[in-house]
């Protein structure tokens, strides 16, 4: 019996039959279908999922015309990083990282990053900056956002001011932690804000708030006040909102934005409240079982990115990281995998952009 | 390294190879859908959508509009100048053009 190769979600090879395939990928989209409430894949789109899986060769690509935009996070990191943020230690400057995605690399945008990558760091080195994006708007032709992760988890002990949730609900003081955490937003609110007006005044195309929601609902919540403040302040500004997980964890568990809950809400419920906040672009996160398939984790992640396209009213860049959308959790995912979630992504859930 | 490069092979516009960031831009400055995104650059360009990713369109055309190409022309608008002809291109303002324009006196 012929058996095809594919991945496990931590990236293993394995070999299974189109019996097994099929088997993987209605499990998965069943499985999605049932924790969002929403139509799972139909079975001709299965068959192009088997269909792209199965392909013999190494690499795979979406058919000529149907390209999309890839937008980046991480910035620059991803050169002269460290391992930590998969970077391969380049010692290369932010503005040579830039042009080297834009030049070398082919991408439809690129973002100027901190080293850490978070907001909050960013305050003490703001005009340094400010100077690194006027150089890097001067010399870029695409679109050049400034990145970085709302991380409100830096605004809790030890790191930072506010009372550490977790250990005021390990003592059962439930309403502490929320207010604590209900301070640790308007300051992280008040702290996006003012890095990028500063951020606005050098040029900056505009934001991409990646791994929105990582520190739970307090952490959407802070970021959807953010884009809607900075919306109607800069009305032309480029607002991308990435999220941290496929759902939203209600570590709060009562925070609302527009009357809505954000605890518990899944890629096709964020996406319309991403838009009425006012951003231009979301990205929808599905994160991968590494005790599964990649037949089983990208029907699943398919599935619910392919709802929330459909439910969004401003275009969808799906994350496609290490460990989401379909791709394994590993830190350098093979290239088979990634080019085959990639392809689905695009023909199948129908995304604008990854 | 190796999985965005892999993202923009598979799936990508290739940027300003081909007529990538022009698309992005107007996803981003006009909240415009893929669909709506190409076909409106495809028509300011007069080219078709599937122009949009084809480098050997792409690469002359951008050249003779001064929006910028990939490889290192002398004498070719780059940077900004590039930009200020993407703004007149695509009908939108770019931030940072804004902003040099207000700088000159």
């Amino acid at each position: 019996m012929t058996e095809y190769a594919l991945r496990m979600g931590d990236g293993k090879r394995i070999f299974l039959t189109r019996e097994q395939i099929r088997a993987d990928l209605e499990a998965g989209t069943a499985d999605a279908a049932d924790l969002g409430s929403i139509p799972a894949l139909t079975g001709n789109e299965l068959d192009k999922l088997a269909e792209i899986l199965m392909m013999p060769a190494r690499m795979v690509g979406v058919e000529p015309g149907k390209e999309v935009p890839v937008t980046h996070d991480i910035g620059t990191i991803r050169l002269d990083g460290d391992q930590g943020n998969s970077g391969v230690g380049i010692p290369t400057s932010r503005l040579a990282g830039c042009m080297i995605h834009e030049r070398a690399m082919g991408a439809d945008t690129m973002e100027l990053g901190h080293i850490d990558y978070s907001f909050k760091p960013v305050k003490p080195v703001i005009a340094q900056e400010q100077q690194a994006m006027e150089v890097c708007q001067q010399n870029m032709i695409v679109p050049l956002f400034y990145g970085a992760m709302p991380n409100m988890g830096l605004y809790y002990t030890p790191d930072g001011p506010f009372e550490n949730p977790g250990d005021l609900m390990k003592a059962f003081k439930i309403a502490e932690a929320q207010a604590s955490m209900e301070h640790a937003a308007d300051h992280l609110t008040r702290d996006m804000i003012w890095i990028m007006q500063k951020l606005m005044f050098a040029g900056a195309d505009g934001v991409n708030f990646d791994t929105t929601g990582a520190a739970g609902d307090g952490d959407m919540f802070a970021t959807l006040r953010a884009v809607e403040s900075l919306r109607k302040q800069y009305p032309d500004m480029y607002i991308e909102v990435g999220m941290a997980g496929e759902l939203v964890l209600g570590m709060h568990g009562e925070l609302q934005y527009d009357n809505t809950t954000l605890a518990g809400l899944w890629p096709h419920q964020q996406a319309p409240l991403v838009a009425k906040a006012g951003a231009n672009v979301f990205g929808p996160v599905v994160n991968t079982n590494t005790s599964k398939s990649s037949a089983w984790n990208l029907a699943r992640a398919v599935t619910f990115v392919k709802a929330a396209v459909k439910a969004s009213p401003i275009p969808c860049h799906v994350n496609m990281g290490m460990g989401v959308g379909g791709i394994p959790m590993f830190e350098t995912p093979t290239i088979d995998a990634v080019s085959r979630a990639s392809k689905a992504m695009v023909e199948i859930a129908g995304v604008d952009g990854i | 390294m190796g999985m965005p490069i892999t993202h923009i092979m598979t799936s990508g516009m290739s940027g300003i190879r081909a007529a990538g960031d022009l698309v992005a831009r107007m996803q981003f400055a006009r909240n415009m859908r893929l669909k709506d995104a190409k076909e409106y650059v495809a028509k300011k360009l007069g080219v078709s959508t599937m122009d949009l990713s084809d480098e050997y369109v792409m690469r002359e055309l951008r050249e003779e509009l001064g929006i910028g190409v990939v490889t290192s022309v002398a004498g070719s608008p780059k940077g900004i100048a590039a930009k200020m002809n993407i703004e007149k291109l695509l009908d939108i303002k770019i931030n940072c053009c804004e902003k040099f324009r207000g700088k000159l006196k």
